[in-house]
């Protein structure tokens, strides 16, 4: 397969696609996960499983309902996203937001508690207390990412239902990979999965350098 | 300095500890001992604020601790955990910690911590991390972490419960010069009765989740308030 203009262009909006979700899931998932794994309230346990159940939440499910909600007809028709890069940075932010929260939570639940009573005690404020415990957990936190990242880099339904797979404008490496493969390009079809997987495995050998440079053996 | 009135602690629907009445004065140290489960460490945690009282009132410099902002007031105290709980730092990172909440210049922070890695005698480790420090020698940063801090009032929970017997000798040994030399007010918490008469000014029995004596050691052996407290005291040297 030639590297041509229209795979390059293919690329560069996956990327900045999940890219965008990705740092979306981290803003909303990070302070959230804080929060459920910081806090002593009634309705905790809850809250959790019903994340944990959106870390397993199927694609095409969540394709589904933001797609009906950005039709014309849907509560958010007057937004005019379906079939545009942004109603597919919309669904996979709400794939990867509960992967993010509920790792991020695990991760912060997993430190020593008496860790907080520490830095409380040190005289910490509260935002200095979960930079710390943040800085703690930075390991799990940033497999977390990785995690959220994984989650949509590599998802097609959602993007195929949302997005419309439109040539020069939605179309993203999953959608294209599945285009064709429906058409018997199977030669095209591993190339590009080829090329997914290679920018998958660069992205998370960043992710882990980051992840283990502190990590002393 | 300190005074408490009529102090209920309940940790979920149990009465974990009472207070009649205990007053803390200013550069004593009082040794806090008891048995296992006893309620001194909810005693430490209470003091530091990290848990609220569900009665009674715990006042410093006679204002009442809910009436100081948190922060503010765990910015003039210093908390010595039972385990070191040092960050994934450098020693000197670990020492300064207090010092950078408190938003001190990199300069200031770095003098004071010199002086006392050199007090603690951690001063050829201050670059090491703290995953590679022994548990003595982590204790030790953990004790110049809050000595660093010029606290009004340093309260420590069983500081060498988790270090071996001759590392332990040579840290009270080391504290004990320090809080004769400073007078800084502290609150000791062990389970050691031998500890608590070598530490402590005074000290305070607590059992079963009530402080139930407060006195020189000679006083509490001599005069114990009840049966259990006697029955406690029976190990104490003199």
């Amino acid at each position: 397969m030639s590297f041509d203009r229209e795979v390059i262009q293919i690329t560069l909006l996956s990327l900045q696609v999940s890219g965008i979700a990705t740092t979306a899931s981290l803003l909303l998932g990070l302070p959230f996960g804080t929060w459920l794994a910081l806090g002593d309230f009634r309705g905790r346990s809850f809250i959790l499983s019903i994340i944990n159940t959106g870390m397993a939440l199927p694609p095409v499910v969540v394709g589904l309902v933001v797609a009906m909600s950005l039709w014309r007809s849907g509560p958010l028709g007057d937004l005019r996203l379906i079939y545009t890069p942004w109603a597919i940075v919309l669904a996979q932010t709400i794939i990867a937001a509960p992967v993010v929260t509920g790792l991020t939570a695990a991760a912060l639940e997993s430190l020593d508690p008496r860790l907080q009573q520490q830095l409380l005690g040190l005289g910490a404020s509260r935002i200095q207390m979960i930079l710390h415990l943040w800085r703690e957990a930075r390991l799990p936190l940033l497999a977390a990412l990785m995690a959220g990242f994984g989650s949509v880099i590599s998802e097609v339904g959602a993007s195929m239902m949302v997005g419309g797979n439109i040539r020069g404008q939605t179309r993203v490496l999953t959608t294209a990979i599945v285009l064709e493969t429906s058409k018997g390009e199977f030669e095209r079809a591993l190339a590009l999965s080829a090329l997914l997987l290679i920018l998958t495995y660069l992205i998370n050998l960043a992710l882990t350098w980051i992840q283990q440079r502190g990590v002393k053996r | 300095m300190i005074q408490i009135r009529d102090l209920l602690i309940r940790r979920g629907k149990i009465d974990a500890l009472r207070v009649d009445s205990l007053d803390i004065r200013r550069g004593e140290t009082l040794a806090v001992v008891g048995p296992n489960g006893a309620g001194k460490s909810t005693l430490l945690l209470a003091l530091a604020h990290l848990i609220k009282p569900a009665r009674g009132m715990i006042t410093f410099h006679n204002t009442s601790l809910g009436e100081w902002d948190d922060v503010k007031y765990r910015r003039m105290i210093a908390f010595v955990f039972q385990d070191p709980l040092l960050m994934d730092l450098s020693v000197r990172e670990n020492i300064g910690l207090g010092l950078k909440f408190r938003g001190l210049e990199g300069q200031e922070i770095m003098t004071r911590v010199n002086k006392w890695a050199k007090t603690m005698g951690l001063a050829s480790l201050l670059n090491r991390r703290a995953g590679q420090l022994s548990g003595g020698e982590a204790q030790r940063v953990s004790l110049a972490r809050a000595f660093v801090l010029g606290p009004e009032l340093l309260l420590m929970d069983e500081p060498f419960s988790a270090v071996d017997p001759p590392t332990r000798a040579q840290l009270l040994k080391d504290l004990s010069r320090l809080l004769s030399r400073d007078h800084r007010t502290t609150v000791f918490v062990t389970h050691n009765l031998l500890e608590a008469a070598q530490m402590g000014d005074r000290v305070a029995v607590v059992i079963g989740g009530e402080l139930k004596q407060v006195g020189t050691p000679r006083q509490i052996k001599s005069r114990p308030s009840d049966a259990s407290v006697r029955a406690f005291l029976r190990e104490l040297p003199y």
